[in-house]
């Protein structure tokens, strides 16, 4: 099962390597990293793809907690969330393909952000469906490579239901 | 008052209340070297080699209770720190380690006696810090020492680039330390509490299983509250022996891969485990689906991820083993005040069947010495009163089985990392702080050559620290395993003519060296040796050819033991130390 992670670290040198440390040590996997500032500088938020039986899951959010720097641990599999991702694509259609890559890239709400004689650079946000789809429907168009992000994911705002 | 980083670094730990430490010099580490010349409040042991430095502080800590500290240079001296402290890391050891590192501005560049001990060592320390600026010296080593002793402890290394020691600073010690991202919890749950004592007032085969946590808390009385007023035998790991006193009529011994027969079998036919301050090491569980089939488990840890780790798990209760188990006794005593007497005399029986059907027993020669006589023998003249410790290997297992621990603290051994050679530095760390008391390393003729070199440290400093080499010519644990599962193909373990005269290589340090090739030598070389105030190595010429059981072989369940066929053909029988 994938859960993504969401973690407030000390935004110390050697944080990164003290979490990559933990999951290469002990043989789990990351699929997905990314790392950024928070409002506060001070404070990193990570944000990683894992996947794992219940058990090993259990594991990795016990070891994140242990690690002394790391100040909080979410499994945002618990809550209600919004998770996004930015792709880069680059594509090298064919003559005739060219309108339809720029259809698909309307469609899914892209942009294009670089354009050559024989290339375009495709940039998309969206959550891991949409991206995966997007790529789908660009292969038959030549997809020279393409980069992403990782994921990052925030929690949604609690609404608290009306009491009757 | 300004004062340099070496300054800095005294004071702190003068702060901490250090008086000993443990090391070796180099390039780096010259201006603090130099500061500790003329200290009179903290005194520096050279060792040998950076790897005794560390064993020797981990000794010290473990007969203790307080941290371990070590000074070494960068490179090549941080580098050999590096088995002591994992050593330390697997068995939960409060240490911290000072490691001298190039300048701050040469840091990266493959600098003379550079080495990233920081990445080096971050697998196998609680943490590490490398120190940027001389101002943040003072708070770092209060935390270091404050994240060694706390929660479940663990070594700290503090990398100190040379130009930050020489910089200037105010010293100022913090008064105390928050770190906002490290809470271990300490209380443990209560609802989780009452529900293991309703879990105790209604199993009928209840097994207490002791670990190292017993020993770092200081919760033996707790412990033996805990048994004495629910009438629980207690089984205890490698790590927990002298948690609960090993005369006591309750104790088992130890289970797992050598355990004894009966610890084992209790466990395996048990309805409730109550595990303290252990964490289920597959040389304690055997193969895992077979352990303790029938019994409900409630695990005591102050480190969550031990639990649930290894084994499934009824009660988890996180915390510090000497609060929960006073807690749990308050409960049982005020709340469950069950009468227990009738439900466990039969469980009770069952064991005392066991203990007597398998008893650890060996044979006894009158040609030539078992190994097992001379820990017996060890175990009879101390009269359970000297700190032991011990290498790794069949040395390790028949001191577990043959010496029977009281009191915590007095039992110094390598468990989770298994490392040859720590025993004889342990022991010398442990004389340094117990100056009157009898420590002795119970070794085997290959381990003690791997620190050898620490004779000069116990000779110099006069610690009357005691050697017995079990001799037995082999590295005897894994000739043992090539025995029984290598057809007797004994590749590289038979050391034989190569083993050096263990009395003239003590000599030649200075300290005193003893014999002895017969079993009726062997109390006399043992009293001798006590008698005399100086380093001793006794070199026991033993029974090549004797194992260690019973064993349950690798991936089998613990009650699949084997035992010694030789014995139960002549049934000539030794019963072991009651
Ligand atoms: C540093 C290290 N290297 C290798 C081993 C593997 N090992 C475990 S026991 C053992 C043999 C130990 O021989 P010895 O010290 O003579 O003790 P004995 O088993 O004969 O009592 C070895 C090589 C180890 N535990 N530690």
């Amino acid at each position: 099962m994938r859960h993504t992670i969401s973690l407030l670290v000390e935004n110390k040198f050697g944080v990164l390597s003290r979490i990559s440390g933990l999951f290469s040590g002990r043989g789990y996997n990351i699929e997905s990293l990314s790392v950024g500032e928070t409002i506060d500088p001070q404070i990193s938020v990570m944000t990683i793809v894992t996947s794992g039986d219940e058990q090993i899951i259990e594991q990795i959010l016990k070891q994140l907690n242990k690690l002394i720097d790391v100040i909080k641990v979410v499994d945002m599999i618990d809550l209600d969330h919004v998770e996004r991702e930015m792709v880069l694509i680059k594509v090298a259609p064919r003559q005739e393909d060219k309108a339809e890559v720029l259809r698909l890239t309307e469609i899914f709400r892209g942009r294009v952000v670089d354009s050559g004689p024989k290339t375009y650079t495709i940039e998309v946000t969206g959550d891991e469906k949409k991206i995966a789809a997007l790529i789908e429907l660009l292969k038959p168009a030549g997809i020279k490579e393409f980069i992403r992000t990782g994921k990052i994911a925030i929690a949604r705002e609690r609404i608290k239901k009306p009491s009757v | 008052m300004k004062m340099n980083g070496a300054e800095i670094l005294i004071e702190s730990l003068k702060k901490e209340g250090v008086k000993h430490m443990f090391g070796y010099p180099g390039g780096v580490v010259l201006g603090i070297f130099d500061r500790l010349y003329d200290d009179k409040d903290i005194e520096l042991i050279l060792t040998r080699h950076e790897q005794g430095a560390v064993h020797a502080a981990d000794g010290y800590s473990r007969s203790t209770g307080k941290a371990g500290v070590v000074l070494v240079t960068s490179g090549p001296g941080a580098t050999n720190t590096v088995t002591g402290i994992a050593t330390a890391s697997m068995d939960s050891i409060p240490l911290v380690v000072f490691t001298g590192q190039v300048p701050t501005m040469l840091i990266g560049n493959d600098a003379f006696q550079e080495a990233d001990i920081v990445g080096i060592s971050r697998p196998c320390t609680k943490y590490n810090f490398l120190v940027k600026d001389v101002n943040d010296l003072a708070r770092i080593v209060k935390e270091a020492f404050y994240i060694a002793t706390s929660g479940r402890p663990g070594p700290v290394l503090i990398d100190l680039p040379k130009d930050v020691t020489a910089m200037k600073a105010e010293f100022v010690w913090p008064q105390d330390v928050k770190i906002r991202s490290y809470n271990p919890t300490l209380e443990g749950n209560k609802w989780m509490i009452t529900q293991a004592a309703h879990l105790i007032a209604k199993s009928k085969r209840p097994v207490i299983v002791a670990g190292g946590g017993v020993i770092l808390s200081n919760a033996s009385k707790e412990l033996k509250e805990l048994a004495e007023i629910t009438d629980i035998p207690v089984v205890m790991t490698l790590m927990g022996l002298g948690g609960f006193p090993g005369t006591h009529p309750l104790a088992l011994g130890m289970p797992g891969m050598h355990g004894s027969y009966y610890a084992n079998r209790s466990i395996q036919e048990s309805d409730l485990l109550i595990a303290v301050g252990m964490r289920f090491d597959d040389r304690v569980t055997g193969k895992i689906d077979a352990f303790a089939p029938h019994a409900k488990i409630v695990h005591i840890d102050i480190d969550p991820t031990s639990i649930r780790k290894n084994v499934r798990v009824d009660t988890p209760i996180v915390g510090d083993a000497k609060r929960i188990l006073s807690v749990l006794n308050k409960v049982l005593k005020e709340e469950i005040k069950e009468q227990w007497g009738e439900v466990r005399n039969a469980w009770l029986k069952q064991i005392q069947a066991w203990k007597k059907e398998r008893p650890l027993t060996y044979t006894y020669s009158e040609e030539v010495i078992k190994p097992q006589f001379v820990v017996e023998k060890i175990y009879e003249l101390t009269k359970g009163d000297a700190i032991i410790s011990t290498e790794v290997g069949q040395n390790q297992m028949w001191s577990a089985q043959f010496y029977k621990f009281d009191k915590p603290r007095m039992w110094l051994t390598s468990g989770g990392l298994g490392t040859m050679g720590y025993g004889f530095p342990a022991a010398i760390g442990a004389q340094l702080a117990h100056p009157d008391k009898l420590v002795i390393d119970i070794a085997g003729d290959g381990s003690i050559q791997m620190n050898i070199q620490e004779l000069a440290t116990a000779v110099i400093n006069k610690l009357p620290v005691k050697v017995a080499i079990l001799n037995n010519r082999c590295l005897g644990m894994v000739r043992q395993w090539q025995e029984l599962f290598f057809s007797e193909r004994y590749s590289h373990t038979k050391l034989d003519e190569t083993v050096p005269d263990f009395v003239k290589i003590a000599e030649a340090y200075g300290a005193v060296g003893l014999r002895a090739t017969k079993p009726s030598e062997v109390e006399p070389v043992l009293r001798e040796a006590f008698k005399i105030k100086r380093t001793v190595f006794m070199d026991f010429v033993v029974d090549w050819k004797e194992k260690v059981f019973p064993m349950v072989p690798a991936g089998a369940a613990i009650d699949q033991m084997m035992f010694d066929e030789q014995k139960e053909k002549t049934e000539k029988k030794l019963k072991a130390v009651k």
